[in-house]
This record gives structure tokens, C-alpha cells and sequence, in this order.
């Protein structure tokens, strides 16, 4: 309604402005060659008209027969990329890919290596504020002292008591941590030495119905692995997801490589998948990663009860709210679910052994010399075992990646989304015309920089926040970096205001901090965009 | 690092003089990039910030300046028909051109600075980069013997009216730039209109009129008279010089007129009555590349633009009312400020439209209804400032289109 309004108010507009002169030409005498010139514009404009209509006839066709989708251009136009023929690699056999133009790579120093190593860990922990959607405080089940089995419930959720946390691995409570107004912040196990399982009665997957596989992954503990969008939060296990959405591989830096994790888990992840599959009404989606020179594993290209579809792409193309915006975005008062590959192949290994067993690879990279590589580990394991006594003076220790991690001390504990730790160096020093001529190479989406020229050079990153917070000056750097078809600045500031119709309108539901993190990086105006978007989700949130 | 010390002991107390620690504050990140680090969200932030983009901007005018400042001579000596040549009598030119255009930059930044320092630490935050490149167009789109109280006025009413009742850098709704010109259009119409003003260094600019040479002429010249080189002598403006603008020519009697007067090189090249900056196409033109190159300045509006003046040319061309319709469109961008305006007064990033569709239909518009004012509007010589402060005013309503089509297609997919 209010774009029909608008759209009659620049009409008005145009033909205030164009018919006193159209009045003072039809006086004149040699008004012929002017009345053909916008006989020439109308029929112009006619056929642009007709174009797009049928343009949009084709588009709903298509979508309605199936055939539009995995990135395939069904258009009067052909794309570019069409013109020049096919650049995707020769593993994706044809199928087509999502090709998403938009985004930056952000190229450091310190990329993890490939080799594994397995480091021994002692303390391990589970923090509730991991997980959004939860109670202000759970309900503890265990005290101090206590032993545990891996697979034990630690705690609930007061809220819904059938949603429960255990613990990654057995051992003794050593530590029960309390934050700010005595919310529990960890629960630290002390590892056995020899790990031992509590032992679960698995259903078969093939006879089970969808509310036993449900009853089975709350009991088990499973039931946290899995994330909730919008939101981000732990699934209402009253909702059916419409679909299921998993992000094979992680285009962020430092991001350990899928073709690792994967590799010994292929069972765990096929039967990952099968549970999934049974309990969304819709179908499992897997993004797959064409940006290497060699295939993914065949354990995920043939993934059977999934549909695969391909990404090409920088940052953040292998981000899952990026695959499901392309993929089969979020409808209105749908819910998603998503989950990460180590996530699946957890879920898994319980059906296959009955054990919880939520043993992971991750990646270290960064400032930290010696130590990038891959880790084999648990999830919530204590940061400081896992990077040894290396130098760490003036360095930020990253749980999760550069962009959307949290800032953790030695003592603390691996989060449990997180597959990775990342270390850069403090930038709290001064420097002088920093902002002019810089000395070191940074890593910039602008072009101002030389780096642009240099696409393989790898950059030290640091903390230094490059310049100071501003209003919103510049326009369009947002979109230049986030594939998908949202317009960021304008929902920062419809959040800002808390215009909660158009906050919906533009698509907050799409969104969740990771995807946005790349244009909190970019941003001239270091805005925090982050947590504007987070406390727009809020607020939608409690609005229902 | 000495000096990093000794900053650091003379800053002053934020609670007992605001001012001067806003002041300090200013210069202090100018020299150096603070060492705040990322509290919360992404840890790594880009290179760039306001300074740098701003910066960038007046980098990308440099060339204005050069040849602005040369031009402003060597109208002057055209007028007496005394140093023809471009290289003849340079040092003179160079002279003449500094000595009108240093005070304009001078006093047009301390006065515009001094106002947004003022307010910063009013408002008790740091020093906002707009003005950088404000203060840096202003002095190219004045007229070289603009008086001085003028462009203190202009600049007074456009920072604060303009800029800081609505809330400073990035809230302002018009080209800070482009108003005080505005105002010095409507207040003090003789100053910046008609032939006489484009040509500095006279008493009167007709036939006859003597020089007006101030202090700055006599220094140069003691200079000049120890380097024993050609100084500046009192002269009168040549017989049957107008000091008329092609555009003025182009309402008078059509692109004969113009040629008359110049060759299309000549206007071309710039080497005509102007505005300080906006003459020479070929420098806004490098200008302009080095902006969309760098990514600072939307290539859209500016390609729109280009586009819209083009067609509203050639509707005129078609309609052929009056000589000015027919001008060829072509010759229309020979003539007047159309480039200096397109590339540094349209694509403003606060008060241009915010979404890239957006940003096409508003540079289309600008350079339609520029072209309209230009050739249909008597009053006005030129309609690059009308145009684009109108839609400046409209570029919200654009925005608003694209983001409710938006939105209206997101729900019926939905």
C-alpha cells in the first residue's frame, strides 16, 4: 500500500516536471521530431514493461515446475557466466552451483596445516550461556565432587525440562563457575583418564517414529547440537522444522578443513543424516564446497536422504544462513534447523555405538608459531591445555573465528559451536598516519589499498579497531559483501529506530550474527553491527 | 617514540576544558591511528575509516586545485590581453590564482572547522571528518573575488543550519558544499551570477576597468623584482572582452555564440570563466576515475548522470525551441560544471540515495532535471546545485521505493 502511495507521488512529480514543456512544444513549430523522440521513449518503455512482465511469468513458472533453483538461471537473460561457459570444477558433474560473487576473503598469516595432532586435555566444560533459548539459570543435576560418565545429564533447562546437557566426557565435577547475578557460566569436569560411557538403548532409525527419535535425542543429550533459526536458539521440540540445513565446510579464516573431520566418520555422518532426515517435514540440504581443486569426500557428495548443492565463493559463502537464503529461504513463522558437520557426525555415532561422544576436530591458527594445525579433541575442551605453554603475551585468544568468536583467557573453555581457536595480536599500539599510509599490509575490503592487487598476499591481522566509531556515512559497503539479496544498512537502521514492521520486512529472520560479521569487518563507520542485529532479534523474539 | 610522549603529557583534561581536548583530540588521531582495540563483535576490522575515505576525496581534487588556482590567472591576464599563451607569464598566473584562492581555503576551513570543533565538544564526542572535503570543495565552486565576509556567512549558515542542527557528519539531508553556495546564490545573487563575476582582479569587469592589486600583488612583486622576472603592472581590461561564460553565451545566441568566443579546446581543457575548480574536464574527469577505481564514489550516480543529461539533451536537441535547445547535447558537457558536480557534489554518500537502484534513478534525475534548468531556466546559468539539492530532498523518497518494493516482494514470495 505505502509503495503505491510513493510510487504515485514520483509519477506526480515526473509529470509536473515533463508536461509544461510537452505544453510549450505542442506551440512551437517544429515539434515533430520531438513528439517522435517520445514516441520512441514510450514504445521504449513498453517493451521494457513487457519484458519484465514476461520475465516474472517465466520466474513463477519455473518455480512452480521445480526447475529454477541450485543456481541454475532460468531467465530471458543469460548471465554472464553462461555467456562464457561453465568455470565450476569438473567434480561437480554439471549439477550447477549457487556462484556467489559477493563477499571477501579474508587472507592471514598462521592458516592451520593439515596435519592432526591429539593433545592431551584434562579439563573440560560445559557453558550454558552456549546455548540461547535456555532459562536464565539451569537446573543442575550433579554438585561438586561428583562423578560422571560421558553422556551423564550435568543440567536442564528449567523452562522445558525435558531439554538436557550432558557431559562431553567422564570424569569428576570439579568446579561448578558462576558469572554475573549467579548465572552458571561453566561446569568443569575433570577428565578420567580412560573414558567411560553411559551406555544408551538406541531406537532403530528405520522403525522409530519421528516422536520417539525426538524423546531419544532429548534424553540422550543430543538434542543441544542442534540450532534453531531464526534466532539461533535450541530447537522447541514442539516445532517440525520445515527443513534442515547443514553447512559441509566453513569458508571463514582459520576454519579447519571438512575433509579432515570427515575423514573415519563417514558411517557417523550417513546415519547423522538418516535420523534428520526423519524428523523435518521438508527435506536435509547440504552445501557443498566447489571452491577446491579436488572433490569434497564422496561421503558427502553421495550422501544418501539429503539433496547436495554446490557454493562457489568467498567468505561468507559457506555459511549456512548465506546457503539458506540461496537455497529455500525462511518463510514467515517457519523455523529451521541447522547443524554442523561435526554436529551430524555426533548424532550419528550415538546411534551407531549408543555412546555420547562428541569428540571433535578443530583448528588452531594464528599468531601463535608452531602450533596451527588440526586437533582432535572434545568439545568444550580447556583452551590453555590446548595451545600449550606458547608465548601469549599482547595476543587475543579467539574461541571460534576472527569474526563472530569470543574473546577467552587461557583458563577458559573451547565454546560449544566452536571449531576452532584463532589468535591474533592486540593492536593497541598507535601509529602514526595510520590511517593515511599505512605501513603494515591490513586486510580492507577497499581498494584504497593496494592489497586488491595482491589477492594471494597473506596479511597479519590485529585488534586495532582502524579509526574510530562514526554515524552511517558511507552507503552500498554492506552489500558488497554479504551474497545475499538483503539490504543490511537499511536493517541495522530500521533496528536502530525499532520499526518492528519494517525490521520483518527486510528479513531480520535470514540473518544471524555470523552472516552479518563480515560486514561488521568492513564497516568505515566500525559500527557493531552484531549486536544491533542481535538485540533486533531480541526484540522480534519477544515480540513472538 | 618521543613525540607520542609528549602528546600524551600536553593533552588536556577532558572535564575541565572540553574545547581544548576536542582540539587536541582532532589533531591527535589526525597524526596518529588510536590504539582502541575491538571490544565486542568481529575482532579484525578493516583498514579503512572515515579519515582515510574522506581523504581520499580531497586527494581526488588535487588536480582541480592546480589548475584552478593557474586558471584564476590567467583569466585575469585574458581580460587585459596582456600573457595569451598558457605558459607566458606562469609565475604570474600562479601568483595571481594563489592569492585569490589561499584566502577562500583558509578561511573557509577555519571557519567550518572551528564550527564543528565547537560542536563536537559541545556534544562531548570526537571531531567528525565531514569537513575534510567540505571545506576542500567549497573554495572550488566559489567565484575567485567572492568577498570574504560572504563565504563566512555561507559557510556559517551551512554547517550549523545545515549540518549540525540535524546532527552532524552523516545526518544531514543536503550537500553541506552545495549550500553555502546556495546561500550565497540567493542572498548575494550579484556576487555569484551575470558575466562580471568569473573574472578576478578588477574593479569592474568591463571595458576599460582598472586592476585591483592588494597586498599580495606587492609581495609577489618584490619577489618577483629580486628574481628579476616580469612583475605584475597595473593594466585595464582589454577593449570587447565580456568575461561571459560559454553557458551565458549558449542562452544569448546558441553553440555559435559559444564558438565564437572560445574553441571547443579551450573549453575543454578549462582554459575559461568559472568557477574555480570546475573548468578543466580533463583533471575531473582523472578525478572521478580515481574515485570509482578507489571504490570511494558510486560509479552508478555517476553513470546515470551522464545518461540522464545525455537524454534530456537530446529531447531538447529534438524540440529545438530556442539556439540554446540546439545545442549538439554533446557540446553540452563542454560547457559549465556538469562533471565537477557529478563527480564530487551527486555522489555525496549521505545525501545521495542509499540503495544501488536507488542511486541509479537519482543520478539520472539529477543530470535530467540539471540539463532542464540549464537551457529552460533564464534566471539560473547553471542547474548542476538546483538539481542536485533537489533531489537530495528526494533521494530519502527513492530509497524508500526500492526498500518497500522490496519488502512487498519478499512477502508475496513468503
Amino acid at each position: 500500500m505505502r509503495y503505491k502511495n510513493s510510487f504515485s507521488l514520483v509519477a506526480i512529480l515526473a509529470t509536473m516536471i515533463i508536461s509544461p514543456q510537452v505544453l510549450i512544444a505542442q506551440s512551437s513549430s517544429n515539434n515533430v521530431t520531438l513528439i517522435g523522440a517520445l514516441i520512441i521513449i514510450g514504445a521504449l518503455i513498453l517493451v521494457a514493461a513487457v519484458v519484465t512482465v514476461s520475465e516474472n511469468l517465466l520466474q513463477i513458472e519455473a518455480k512452480k515446475h521445480g526447475i529454477s533453483g541450485n543456481g541454475r538461471n532460468v531467465s530471458l537473460f543469460p548471465s554472464l557466466s553462461d555467456l562464457s561457459g561453465s568455470k565450476l570444477p569438473s567434480y561437480t558433474q554439471g549439477k550447477g552451483a549457487y556462484v556467489l560473487k559477493k563477499g571477501y576473503e579474508i587472507n592471514l598469516t598462521g592458516k592451520p596445516s593439515d596435519e592432526v595432532f591429539k593433545k592431551p586435555v584434562n579439563r573440560y566444560a560445559v557453558r550454558p550461556t552456549n546455548f540461547r533459548g535456555i532459562a536464565p539459570i539451569p537446573k543442575l543435576v550433579i554438585s561438586e565432587k561428583d562423578e560422571v560418565l560421558a553422556g551423564d545429564v550435568l543440567f536442564y533447562d528449567k523452562s522445558n525440562e525435558n531439554i538436557k546437557y550432558c557431559s562431553p566426557v567422564s570424569g569428576e565435577i570439579v568446579e561448578v563457575r558462576r558469572g554475573a547475578k549467579r548465572a552458571i557460566t561453566d561446569v568443569i569436569i575433570l577428565a578420567d583418564k580412560k573414558q567411560k560411557y553411559r551406555v544408551n538403548k538406541v531406537p532403530d532409525v528405520n522403525k522409530a517414529s519421528r516422536e520417539g527419535l525426538v524423546d531419544f535425542l532429548l534424553e540422550s543429550g543430543l538434542w543441544p547440537l542442534i540450532n534453531e533459526r531464526p534466532f539461533d536458539v535450541v530447537p522447541d521440540p514442539s516445532k517440525i522444522p520445515s527443513n534442515i540445513f547443514i553447512s559441509t565446510f566453513s569458508t571463514a579464516p582459520y576454519a579447519p578443513n571438512a575433509d579432515i573431520v570427515i575423514d573415519g566418520n563417514e558411517d557417523a555422518f550417513q546415519k547423522g543424516i538418516d535420523v534428520l532426515a526423519k524428523l523435518t517435514s521438508g527435506d536435509v540440504h547440504l552445501g557443498l564446497d566447489a571452491n577446491k581443486n579436488s572433490a569434497p569426500s564422496s561421503s558427502l557428495t553421495d550422501v544418501k536422504n539429503a539433496k547436495t548443492h554446490w557454493f562457489v565463493g568467498k567468505h561468507p559463502s559457506g555459511n549456512v544462513g548465506v546457503q539458506i537464503h540461496h537455497i529455500s529461504s525462511i518463510k514467515a513463522g517457519q523455523s529451521v534447523w541447522t547443524l554442523t558437520l561435526q554436529n551430524v557426525i555426533s548424532i550419528g555415532r550415538m546411534f551407531l555405538t549408543g555412546k555420547y561422544d562428541v569428540s571433535k576436530i578443530i583448528s588452531i591458527g594464528g599468531a601463535i608459531e608452531g602450533k596451527q594445525a588440526h586437533y582432535s579433541t572434545v568439545s568444550g575442551a580447556n583452551i590453555g591445555d590446548l595451545l600449550g605453554n606458547s608465548d601469549l603475551d599482547e595476543k587475543r585468544i579467539i574461541s571460534g573465528d576472527v569474526l563472530t568468536g569470543r574473546t577467552a583467557g587461557k583458563g577458559e573453555f573451547l565454546d560449544a559451536s566452536s571449531d576452532q581457536i584463532s589468535v591474533i595480536e592486540e593492536g593497541d599500539f598507535y601509529e602514526m598516519f595510520g590511517w593515511l599510509l599505512p605501513i603494515a599490509p591490513r586486510p580492507s575490503i577497499s581498494k584504497t589499498f593496494p592489497n586488491f592487487l595482491y589477492p594471494t598476499l597473506e596479511m597479519e591481522g590485529n585488534t586495532n579497531t582502524h579509526g574510530e566509531k562514526r554515524a552511517f556515512v558511507m552507503t552500498g559497503e554492506y552489500e558488497k559483501v554479504l551474497p545475499m539479496n538483503i539490504y543490511p544498512q537499511h536493517l541495522m537502521k530500521a533496528i536502530l529506530a525499532g520499526d518492528f514492521e519494517q525490521i520483518e520486512g527486510l528479513g531480520i529472520y535470514e540473518l544471524s550474527e555470523e552472516d552479518i560479521a563480515l560486514c561488521e569487518f568492513a564497516c568505515t563507520s566500525k559500527m557493531p553491527l552484531q549486536s544491533i542485529l542481535r538485540e533486533g532479534l531480541d526484540m522480534m523474539r519477544e515480540q513472538g | 617514540m618521543g613525540l607520542l610522549d609528549y602528546l600524551k603529557k600536553i593533552e588536556p583534561d577532558k572535564k575541565k576544558s572540553p574545547f581544548l581536548h576536542t582540539l587536541f583530540d582532532g589533531f591527535f588521531t589526525f597524526l596518529y591511528t588510536p590504539e582502541t582495540v575491538t571490544k565486542s563483535g568481529s575482532h579484525l576490522r578493516d583498514g579503512m575509516d572515515l579519515k582515510r575515505t574522506m581523504i581520499h576525496v580531497v586527494i581526488g581534487l588535487q588536480l582541480c586545485y592546480l589548475f584552478g588556482t593557474y586558471n584564476v590567472g590567467h583569466q585575469h591576464f585574458v581580460a587585459m590581453g596582456e600573457y595569451l599563451g598558457i605558459l607566458e607569464g606562469f609565475h604570474l598566473k600562479l601568483a595571481h590564482g594563489l592569492i585569490k584562492m589561499l584566502p577562500l581555503f583558509i578561511i573557509a576551513n577555519l571557519v567550518g572547522l572551528g564550527i564543528e570543533f565547537w560542536y563536537a565538544a559541545k556534544r562531548g564526542h570526537a571531531i567528525e571528518e565531514g569537513y575534510l572535503v567540505t571545506g576542500a570543495l567549497i573554495p572550488l565552486i566559489m567565484p575567485p573575488d567572492l568577498p570574504i565576509w560572504i563565504l563566512v556567512l555561507s559557510i556559517i549558515f551551512a554547517v550549523v543550519i545545515c549540518k549540525e542542527a540535524f546532527g552532524g557528519t552523516g545526518m544531514n539531508i543536503w550537500n553541506i558544499a552545495l549550500m553555502s553556495r546556495m546561500f550565497v546564490f540567493f542572498a548575494y545573487p550579484t556576487t555569484i551570477s551575470g558575466d562580471e563575476v568569473w573574472v578576478s582582479g578588477f574593479e569592474a569587469l568591463r571595458e576599460g576597468a582598472a586592476t585591483s592589486y592588494g597586498y599580495g600583488h606587492s609581495i609577489f612583486n618584490w619577489l618577483f623584482g629580486i628574481l628579476d622576472i616580469p612583475q605584475f603592472t597595473a593594466g585595464t581590461v582589454v577593449d570587447g572582452y565580456s568575461g561571459a561564460t560559454p553557458l551565458s553565451l549558449a542562452y544569448q545566441g546558441g553553440w555559435e555564440a559559444v564558438t565564437a568566443a572560445y574553441t571547443t579546446t579551450e573549453m575543454w581543457w578549462g582554459m575559461i570563466p568559472g568557477s574555480i575548480g570546475e573548468t578543466c574536464k580533463p583533471f575531473i574527469i582523472a578525478g572521478a576515475l580515481f574515485l570509482i577505481v578507489t571504490g570511494i564514489a558510486s560509479w552508478r550516480i555517476m553513470l546515470s548522470m551522464v545518461v540522464g543529461a545525455a537524454t534530456m539533451a537530446l529531447l531538447l536537441n529534438a524540440w529545438g525551441a530556442t539556439p540554446f535547445m540546439d545545442v549538439p547535447w554533446y557540446y553540452q558537457f563542454y560547457m559549465g560544471s556538469f562533471f565537477f558536480a557529478m563527480a564530487f557534489m551527486a555522489t555525496d554518500p549521505v545525501t545521495a540515495a542509499s540503495t544501488n537502484t536507488g542511486k541509479i534513478a537519482y543520478g539520472f534525475l539529477i543530470g535530467f532535471i540539471g540539463m532542464i534548468v540549464r537551457v529552460l531556466n533564464p534566471a539560473y546559468p547553471e542547474g548542476w546545485m538546483l538539481a542536485i539539492i533537489f533531489m537530495n530532498t528526494f533521494a530519502a523518497l527513492l530509497d524508500r521505493l526500492v526498500i518497500d518494493t522490496h519488502i512487498s516482494k519478499r512477502l508475496k514470495s513468503a
